[in-house]
């Protein structure tokens, strides 16, 4: 019984929030990759334009709530999601057509534009501030629990309860469905194909006749539906503050390059990789030691590795070992 | 001289823009935007000379400002005897096993050919290594941060004058640039400027949570100055004397001896501070001179000239026998050092060291915006952006305020839209850099002071 409480202990603190942490950075990590397979520059701008899309779906979320729209059990946002990504894409477009296009055109080198993504950084949080205001915000409604750790308890009889949020497991499942039909578009349609094409060799795919107005258009409306998605999951699940997603811009490019950058399939386990990490080496073992072990070898401290304090630091440690030891990433290989 | 009669032109428009905010604002406020300006200055100086001479991108100038800062801390304080008697020892001992691991490390790189065992003979001595120094430092760590937690809670420094730390602030990044150096700098440019950027994420983590070192979150308040306080200096015979020279003509038009008595009063009052500050403007007015002095020196050496060669072609110097991976090195550990100088100097000034206020966006992203707009590869470029940019970001609240009022001025004054504008006056920061970025990069590339060398 012991063990099962264990098992038990480790899926409600770890397992359960790093899959759904890691879906959140698996989507950041694949728009990060895409902009870079296919446009050629590191986004600095990642976490600031999730904050845009998400600043979107709140505010139609409010709308719909002031209409009296609601989608009972799951939250309002699912339904503001489309109409927040149409915003998000018109607003990516206009960014490339009056930012990014100069420079593509005229093939500026990769670091240029980042550093022109660092201006987009800046107007997009601006703008952010400015319509919806610094400080956090929920907008969150709907039945929270899908698993309550006290009905959870009554139901098995074990020690530890199982606690699952709905928003967790809305998270995993969107991310799996989002994520499936993207590798199906990138590897089975013409389009997908010949975006492939260009992010493994331009001049080549230009030859052959593929139109890079329409990639780079295509790049961004997914771009857009990634960001959108990747950022309401996230706010949903913990809460909305502009700040905190302008700094998850670090472990979500931790988790792109992790995972092999311009390479959508390596981002996305870079995700999982990155949030694994985190939360193993800053959980306090203790409890989970108590329960495996006879009484007198029960430890006497937290059993911890390192402090809840050093979250980010261990995904960008790992990150920088991964760009000593393989700077193509884990899941090297080809570009996208 | 008439070849730099732009650069003249925009420094006395600099100036002529701060001396405006003094007369219109008060002086105060102008002597800290030039403070401020002058503290970037040197910042940006460091950065430029990394992006402007080596083409070297470095988005971690918040870390090496953050070790200047904590090189403030620990020159300036003086030592906490109790904590040191209570874990001092086991501290010094992690040190000697930290020196111990480091050189095993080195050892065992020297001695073995590069193979599988060699890597997995790394690790482990790495890894036994920290657990080792965990459960040696732990009682340390725990017993001085229960020293009188509220007060000290940590070791404490040397407590020698804080200018000193400008010195050793510039020893700490250049040492923390040498590590990254050697670690980060073979890696392509934009890989580099994300791993610089999460490396200086890594040291604020560890500045802000070991608190046996730094006080973390609690910050370290009433550090010394090497300029006097103005409580004292209010009550000096001749500072009284000089304040009432100064505003003689305005007190001698009070007749009543009592209200001229408070008119001066209120004068030394503003006098006081307005003095300390030029203390304090003087003192960095002398750093950014030597530094341009010498970074000017140093860009039209032969070594500058190299220098360029290797950021315009690093395959033609590297054929031509220059050794570009330690000139690289050694570029990035000047750079950084310069901004260490940069974050003891804030340090100094501030009086107080708050690691939770090292934010990337304001001592990373900004830095690198006064480089790109000041104009990198020209140090007069890097100077009069850290004035620019800073002037701006300080001013651009009044400025939005004054935009926001003229725009809606039809509105009536508790319309939302036009309390939602005013409320947000702050933000227009943000949108003025990122607008003034994407403007300068798209049609003056180069800067505003664009880089421009003559072989004399």
């Amino acid at each position: 019984m012991d063990f099962v409480n264990a098992i038990i202990l480790l899926l409600n603190y770890i397992f359960v929030p790093a899959l759904a942490y890691g879906s959140q950075l698996a989507l950041g990590a694949i728009f990060v990759t895409l902009i870079y397979g296919i446009l050629r520059f590191a986004n600095f701008a990642t976490g600031d334009m999730m904050s845009f899309g998400t600043m979107f779906t709140i505010l139609f979320t409010w709308y719909f709530q002031s209409v009296g729209i609601s989608l009972g059990v799951l939250p309002t946002a699912l339904l503001a999601i489309p109409f927040a990504i149409i915003f998000m894409i018109g607003y990516m477009l206009l960014i490339d057509k009056f930012v990014f296009k100069y420079y593509r055109v005229n093939k500026s080198p990769p670091v240029q534009l980042a550093m022109v993504s660092i201006g987009v950084m800046f107007v997009t949080q601006a703008v952010v501030r400015i319509i919806i205001g610094p400080s956090d915000r929920r907008f969150f409604d709907g039945e929270k629990f899908l698993i309550k750790a006290g009905e959870f308890k009554e139901m098995t009889g074990l020690n530890e309860g199982l606690a699952i949020k709905s928003t967790q497991v809305l998270t995993i499942i969107v991310t799996l469905i989002l994520v499936s039909t993207l590798f199906w578009f990138l590897n089975k349609t013409k389009t997908g194909k010949s975006m492939r094409a260009y992010s493994d060799n331009e001049d080549l795919a230009l030859l052959s006749g593929i139109d890079p107005k329409k990639i780079v258009m295509i790049t961004w409306v997914i771009a857009g539906i990634l960001a959108t998605i990747g950022g309401a999951l996230y706010g949903l699940d913990k809460s909305f503050k502009p700040f905190t997603y302008f700094n998850n811009m670090l472990p979500i490019f931790a988790a792109a390059i992790v995972g092999g950058i311009g390479n959508p399939f390596g981002a996305f386990l870079g995700g999982y990789v990155i949030a694994f990490s985190e939360i193993l080496l800053t959980y306090a073992y203790r409890k989970f030691f108590m329960y495996i072990l006879p009484e007198t070898m029960e430890p006497g401290g937290l059993v911890q590795l390192l402090s809840t304090d050093y979250k980010f630091a261990v995904s960008f440690s790992i990150l920088v070992i991964v760009l000593l030891y393989r700077p193509s990433g884990i899941f090297k290989g080809k570009v996208l | 001289m008439r070849k730099n009669l732009n650069v003249i032109a925009a420094y006395s428009i600099m100036m002529g823009l701060i001396i405006l905010v003094g007369l219109f604002q008060s002086w105060n406020i102008a002597l800290s935007i030039f403070n401020l300006c002058l503290i970037s200055a040197v910042m940006t100086m460091g950065a430029n000379i990394q992006w402007g001479y080596a083409g070297l991108i470095n988005f971690g100038i918040m870390g090496y400002t953050a070790l200047g800062g904590l090189a403030a801390v620990l020159i300036s304080v003086n030592p906490v005897q109790e904590a040191w008697s209570a874990g001092g020892l086991n501290i010094l001992l992690s040190l000697f096993l930290i020196i111990g691991m480091v050189l095993a490390v080195r050892y065992v790189l020297k001695k073995y050919e590069k193979s599988k065992t060699r890597t997995y003979i790394i690790a482990a001595i790495i890894i036994l290594g920290i657990i080792v120094i965990r459960f040696v430092s732990e009682p340390g760590i725990e017993a001085i941060e229960e020293v009188d937690p509220a007060k000290t809670g940590f070791l404490g420094g040397f407590g020698l004058p804080i200018i000193f730390s400008w010195i050793v602030g510039a020893f700490f990044a250049g040492g923390l640039a040498f590590i990254i150096g050697k670690v980060a700098l073979g890696l392509r440019a934009d890989y580099l400027a994300i791993a610089t950027l999460l490396i200086s994420e890594i040291v604020i983590a560890i500045i802000k949570h070991e608190d046996w070192l730094t006080r973390g979150v609690k910050n370290v308040i009433g550090l010394k100055r090497p300029a006097p306080y103005e409580v004292n200096l209010q009550q000096t015979d001749w500072f009284i004397n000089l304040v009432e020279n100064f505003n003689a003509s305005k007190l001698n038009s009070i007749s009543d001896f009592v209200e001229r008595q408070a008119a001066l009063n209120q004068f030394v009052i503003e006098g006081s501070s307005v003095f300390v500050k030029l203390c304090y403007s003087g003192l960095f007015l002398i750093v950014v001179i030597i530094l341009l002095i010498l970074t000017q020196k140093a860009l039209y050496s032969p070594w500058g000239r190299m220098m360029r060669a290797i950021r315009d072609n690093e395959e033609a110097a590297n054929a031509m026998g220059k050794n570009v991976v330690k000139q690289h090195l050694l570029i990035f550990v000047l750079g950084s050092a310069i901004v260490g100088i940069a974050g003891a100097m804030l340090v100094t000034q501030d009086g107080l060291f708050t690691p939770g206020s090292y934010r990337p966006m304001r001592y990373t992203f900004l830095i690198w915006v006064m480089v790109i707009v000041g104009g990198s590869g020209n140090n007069f470029g890097a100077i009069l952006g850290g004035f620019v940019v800073w002037f701006l970001w300080i001013e651009s609240a009044p400025i939005g305020l004054y935009l926001v009022n003229l725009t809606t001025a039809g509105l009536d004054d508790t319309h939302f839209l036009k309390v939602h504008l005013i409320e947000s006056v702050p933000y227009f920061r943000f949108l003025m850099m990122g607008a003034g970025l994407l403007l300068i990069m798209r049609y003056r590339p180069k800067g505003i002071l664009p880089e421009k060398i003559e072989i004399k």
